[in-house]
């Protein structure tokens, strides 16, 4: 009996802090990638960079808040949210209704399509029937993982990867004939590098709503409502002053951030 | 708790029990066939025979396998010698080089399990092989092996084990085994508890019937250490 009331009193103490913490939000942990550039990769002086990495930084900055940077590999990205590792995700995260059953997510803060990407002249035109039996390769548990088993799981060989990066390793090593991804990291990420000079584009490209939802946003727990709608507004407030401008300059000479 | 998730999807599970058992018995099988002969010559006198085999059981039990199967699948991917030569199609294909850092490693434990049992053969046993004028082969054959297998099954137990477990890495390269079936549901329903928990009564039903066939196999193999009924005349 003894034992069971230390054991809930402990629970009550830990459960008041997660909650008296998620009231005033004194800094915010910010969980991200880095194996996903241009959007988000560990410099050679091991440091986080990219676009993901300066948004995070502005949109705290805004808040007037401080900011803690906790790298996570994908496929564990929600679960360790859901278990309060940090307080939001900002690691290009498309919105999509099958993680909004998990998650709450901000409005979109990019929007990009994705496209299919395989070596310069290795196949003719773009077809379902010209891909059949093809290995394409397509980084697990993002929206193109879905798309590509919704659509073509019965007729092409997916090859799921941890990390985007290691994609394009087997996409090099002729491992897979083509990788499916979001049309701005593929190019900034793999054709603009050496590595990537013999690849294209191939294909349409794709922004169907019901794969690829309605852009990139910022996840965050559903119970915190409030923090969504700090995104929201600090979402605005860089869009308005100018610094969005500066960090999309900085990575692409296009508008990411769609209509 | 959702486990109609796992219900509805026990297909892609299934598929992965295949892979790990296939994968698993067959590096298991290949790294004993390697283990035996290298055994035997690790006991051997000569320094020039000893040596390499020193340095390969050495490497392979020095470093973590997740490691290994990076250097097999995206270290050798690198090497255009490689990318140009014959074993291409095969290092190409994500099953041969799991299957193939596999077989090493269980090889390079399997040996030393081997060498440690064959050391410890007792002299008595060799010296009556050799009274009776045995080859060193027929020796080999009849007498030290067959007393070395013996020695070493419950420890080649836990190496089968061990590489059933250690299986579960393959998923890193892209193959569906038991995990990568579970961290297909995972990302796709993200579900990591029944997912995973899933994968591990998968893991157990398989570890438990290891342990059960190795039991019965001990039972026939040391049959002869059983407490024996003797009528009391």
């Amino acid at each position: 009996m003894k034992k069971l009331l230390i054991v809930v009193a402990v629970m009550a103490i830990v459960l008041g802090a997660a909650t008296v913490q998620a009231k005033d939000w004194k800094k915010i942990r910010v969980g991200v990638e880095g194996a996903y550039p241009p959007f988000s990769y560990v410099t050679p002086e091991g440091e986080l960079a990219g676009f993901d990495i300066d948004i995070a930084k502005a949109l705290v900055a805004a808040m007037g808040k401080d900011i803690v940077l906790v790298p996570q590999d994908w496929d564990g990205i929600i679960p360790a949210l859901l278990a309060r590792k940090y307080d939001a995700i900002i690691a290009s995260m498309s919105i999509t209704e099958e993680r909004k059953k998990k998650v709450a997510f901000s409005n979109k803060y990019y929007n990009t399509p994705a496209k299919f990407v395989c070596k310069k002249g290795a196949m003719g035109e773009f077809s379902r029937d010209n891909i059949k039996g093809k290995k394409i390769g397509v980084q697990r548990a993002t929206i193109h993982d879905r798309y590509l088993t919704d659509n073509y799981g019965k007729d092409v060989d997916i090859k799921r990867y941890a990390t985007q990066d290691e994609a394009y390793l087997d996409l090099v090593a002729g491992r897979v004939d083509m990788l499916l991804a979001d049309s701005v990291a593929i190019s900034d990420g793999f054709l603009k590098k050496p590595e990537g000079q013999d690849y294209q584009f191939i294909g349409p490209d794709l922004n169907d709503p019901k794969w690829f939802g309605e852009g990139t946003g910022i996840a965050i727990r559903k119970e915190d409502q409030d923090l969504v709608e700090m995104f929201n507004q600090a979402i605005e407030q860089i869009r308005a002053d100018g610094t969005y401008k500066q960090i999309q300059d900085k990575y692409f000479d296009f508008n990411v951030y769609g209509e | 708790m959702d486990l109609s998730i796992i219900f509805d999807n026990i297909g892609i599970y299934l598929e992965g029990l295949k892979t790990t058992a296939w994968l698993v018995s067959l590096s298991l099988l290949l790294g004993l066939l390697l283990a035996v002969p290298l055994a035997v010559l690790r006991t051997a006198q000569a320094y020039a025979i000893q040596a390499p085999i020193r340095a390969y059981v050495y490497f392979f039990r020095g470093t973590p396998l997740l490691v290994q199967m990076f250097i097999v699948y995206y270290g050798f991917g690198q090497f255009d010698v490689i990318k140009t030569s014959f074993v291409w199609p095969l290092f190409k294909e994500a099953w041969f080089c799991a299957l193939f850092t596999f077989t090493l490693n269980t090889g390079a434990y399997t040996t030393e399990i081997l060498r440690g049992a064959i050391e410890a053969t007792p002299h008595g046993e060799i010296e009556a092989a050799k009274a009776a004028g045995m080859s060193r082969l027929l020796m080999l054959r009849r007498i030290v092996l067959p007393s070395a297998f013996r020695r070493a099954l419950p420890q080649y137990s836990n190496e089968i084990i061990f590489m059933l477990h250690g299986s579960s890495l393959a998923s890193v390269i892209t193959l569906v085994d038991i995990t990568g079936a579970a961290r297909i549901i995972n990302s796709r329903f993200y579900s990591p508890y029944e997912a995973f928990l899933t994968a591990a009564v998968f893991y157990m039903a398989l570890t438990f019937m290891i342990v059960f066939l190795v039991k019965r196999l001990e039972g026939r193999w040391f049959a002869h250490l059983r407490p024996q009924e003797t009528s009391r005349g």
